[in-house]
């Protein structure tokens, strides 16, 4: 029925609208393809760019051919040589470090948050998701000033006092976990739960091979989604961070080079991009959950 | 018309309302209390991370900063210091060394509150606006149906998956003098621009790179917007006789409401914190010293010299950001809390100009409508 009539002329002869699940014109593809094209190129030229100066050597650094050109691994080896004061390697365990526990915390508490806000009934759940979604909105500038205060009074801001940063960091990561796990949770069929026990399933049984399996999916990527944002965190580390607990990103800001004020930057580049692969990777293997972790909730239907 | 697919839309809803809405009753006993042991953790850890350190800084904001008088150079005691803080921000009061104020100097940190506010707001709307037209485009290009899907999304989220401080590292390279940006513009004819040096230059550099990174966020929240609008809908608009134009003012427009005032909000609010990407780029400087100096870098700057003071103005950030939410929740329709039902009737309490766009559904559950963002 919609076939026919979309077919069918409109009565005032706009023929252009004619559009709908018809093969698509030659010059239509072209311009399809040219456009996805250009959205190709937004999202990897520049990580190319990073990536070709990272491999070229030092003294071609501003070499501009689009294409690889003096290549070395020198670069790599300088980004994580400590001779100039920089810890690359330290600052990569640190940032995993720093990611997985406070991924691991965000995850066991906000899993029965969201539980709750997704499945049960109870007075002030509006009010719990309105606190939630505001501390999701805090910014976290103001967290600085009253926490380097108190951290530094307790003597947290040197050492391997990992907590400093792990601490501040639930302040984004854990109402992320639980509004993302709250839209995962509230679009699962929990009538297959009831239909467990109806079948003979104790409530754990019922939990453990039914839900489980199913909820795993959304409870991976919001894991991935916590642990990305507390990988590229900056503000609260470069203020928190101690020479011995500094992330990544703070390393990376601070990377000095053989002269002060003058920038290295392709060995910058080359520790950009290690720092960059390991998140490609999960975006290559998991693009589909990642897209449906970041716009969970926001979408009905 | 605009009847037509808000019915559609609230039938699509009430399909989707998981059935823990419908049950009520007898098998909601005791789910009050066990809900409440389940959301404790929670609550009581934001409230040591959030909670707390904001009760502190309020605290803080009203105290004076002990320590060396920068003009006397003696000892100030510390103590409670009104509402002078505020007064130094607000109204640009500086304190001097016998006591009283003057208005703040030029070069001071206290001078530069207005500059930095309205840096932040130019560096807001500039981004924004970019970010929605570049978004619409993109997330209607990659609505289509085409070969390569999986490519061109793993594509688009690899600016949002590096991380901010390297993008300002990868763009300080870029805009460098002898940089790609600069030979770029060779071929067309423009003289190398002092990138991260001149005030204009750096703004624009600030505001290219953060475009970059955070359009692929808008275009994909625009995209589930788009792909929920069955093509029945444009197929009857075609048969109508509507124009493209039309078809996307009336159509796509009005059904893509929510999830994309949803991304505006946070967007807005992420740029209004905006600090990684102009300090690491800039450090916050440019033109006359601080053309790129957001709210936030000023307040990290003005922790070195003083905590009381510093609280104070992260104080005013944090009231800046709750004010810009609460506008955009209360009118920008950005619902990414809805109201329990029985507390909105149908129609009831919403602006008349809504009312025809966005029916209030009472069988929407809150669950759904809980925005995702993404993270710095």
């Amino acid at each position: 029925m919609t076939a026919d009539l979309a077919t069918a002329p409109p009565a005032d002869g706009h023929l252009s609208q004619q559009e709908f699940r018809q093969p698509k014109t030659g010059w239509k593809t072209t311009r399809l393809y040219a456009g996805l094209t250009l959205i190709v190129i937004w999202g990897l030229a520049p990580f190319y760019w990073m990536i070709v100066t990272g491999l070229r050597d030092v003294g071609f650094t501003f070499d501009t051919t689009p294409w690889p050109t003096h290549v070395t691994l020198d670069n790599f080896r300088t980004a994580f040589s400590t001779d100039r004061g920089n810890h690359f390697g330290q600052a990569l365990v640190n940032s995993v470090i720093i990611g997985v526990v406070t991924t691991a915390v965000a995850m066991l508490v906000g899993v029965f948050a969201a539980y709750a806000l997704a499945r049960l009934h109870f007075p002030g759940k509006y009010l719990v998701l309105g606190f939630i979604l505001g501390a999701s909105m805090f910014p976290g500038v103001a967290l600085v000033s009253p926490l380097f205060q108190l951290f530094s009074s307790i003597n947290w801001l040197n050492g391997y006092n990992y907590q400093a940063l792990i601490i501040p960091d639930i302040s984004f990561a854990l109402p992320l976990t639980v509004y993302t796990l709250t839209a995962f949770f509230a679009e699962m069929p929990w009538e297959l739960e009831e239909s467990a026990r109806m079948d003979g399933c104790t409530p754990g049984q019922a939990f453990r091979r039914i839900m489980l399996p199913l909820a795993a999916p959304g409870l991976f990527t919001t894991a991935i989604l916590a642990f990305i944002s507390s990988w590229n965190e900056f503000l609260l580390a470069s203020q928190f961070a101690s020479a011995k607990t500094q992330p990544v990103t703070v390393a990376i800001a601070n990377f000095s080079g053989a002269q002060p004020h003058q920038e290295p930057y392709t060995a910058v580049m080359a520790a950009g991009t290690i720092v960059t692969v390991p998140l490609i990777i999960m975006v290559l293997f998991f693009q589909r959950a990642i897209v449906s972790g970041l716009t969970a909730g926001s979408v009905k239907g | 018309m605009s009847t037509t697919i808000a019915d559609s839309t609230t039938s699509g809803r009430a399909q989707g309302t998981p059935p823990s809405r419908r049950r009520k009753g007898g098998l909601e006993a005791g789910q009050p209390r066990q809900a409440f042991w389940l959301v404790l953790p929670t609550l009581l850890l934001l409230t040591v991370v959030i909670v707390y350190p904001l009760v502190k800084a309020i605290i803080m904001s009203f105290q004076k900063d002990s320590g060396l008088d920068p003009a006397s150079g003696l000892f100030v005691e510390g103590g409670s210091a009104g509402l002078s803080n505020y007064k130094h921000w607000l109204l640009q009061q500086c304190n001097v060394a016998g006591g009283g104020t003057i208005p703040c100097p030029a070069g001071s940190l206290g001078s530069q509150f207005y500059d930095a506010l309205w840096v932040t707001l130019f560096f807001t709307v500039a981004t924004v606006v970019i970010e929605i037209v570049l978004g619409l485009w993109f997330a209607t290009i990659m609505n289509r149906t085409f070969r390569g899907r999986g490519l061109v999304r793993a594509a688009i989220l690899i600016p949002w998956a590096i991380p901010t401080a390297v993008t300002a590292k990868l763009w300080l390279f870029i805009f460098a003098f002898d940089g790609i940006a600069n030979h770029l513009l060779g071929f067309v004819g423009i003289n190398p621009l002092l990138w991260t040096g001149d005030a204009w230059p750096a703004r624009f550099a600030v505001i290219i790179a953060d475009v970059w990174k955070t359009t692929p966020f808008m275009a994909l929240l625009i995209l589930a917007g788009l792909q929920i609008i069955s093509a029945d809908v444009y197929e009857a608009a075609a048969i109508d006789g509507a124009s493209k134009w039309q078809t996307f003012r009336r159509i796509t427009l009005p059904m893509i409401k929510v999830p994309l005032m949803v991304a505006v909000l946070f967007r807005t609010l992420d740029v209004l914190r905006i600090f990684d990407l102009p300090w690491i780029l800039t450090q916050g400087g440019g033109g006359n010293g601080h053309a790129t100096s957001t709210l936030s870098i000023l307040v990290i700057n003005q922790i070195r010299t003083g905590f009381n003071s510093a609280s104070a103005l992260s104080t005013i950030v944090f009231l800046i950001i709750a004010f810009a939410a609460f506008l955009f929740i209360k009118f920008g329709g950005a619902d990414v809390v809805q109201r329990p039902p029985t507390v909105s009737k149908p129609g009831g309490r919403r602006p008349f100009w809504r009312r025809s766009t966005t029916p209030a559904d009472p069988s929407t559950d809150v669950a759904a409508d809980v925005p995702a963002t993404v993270g710095k």
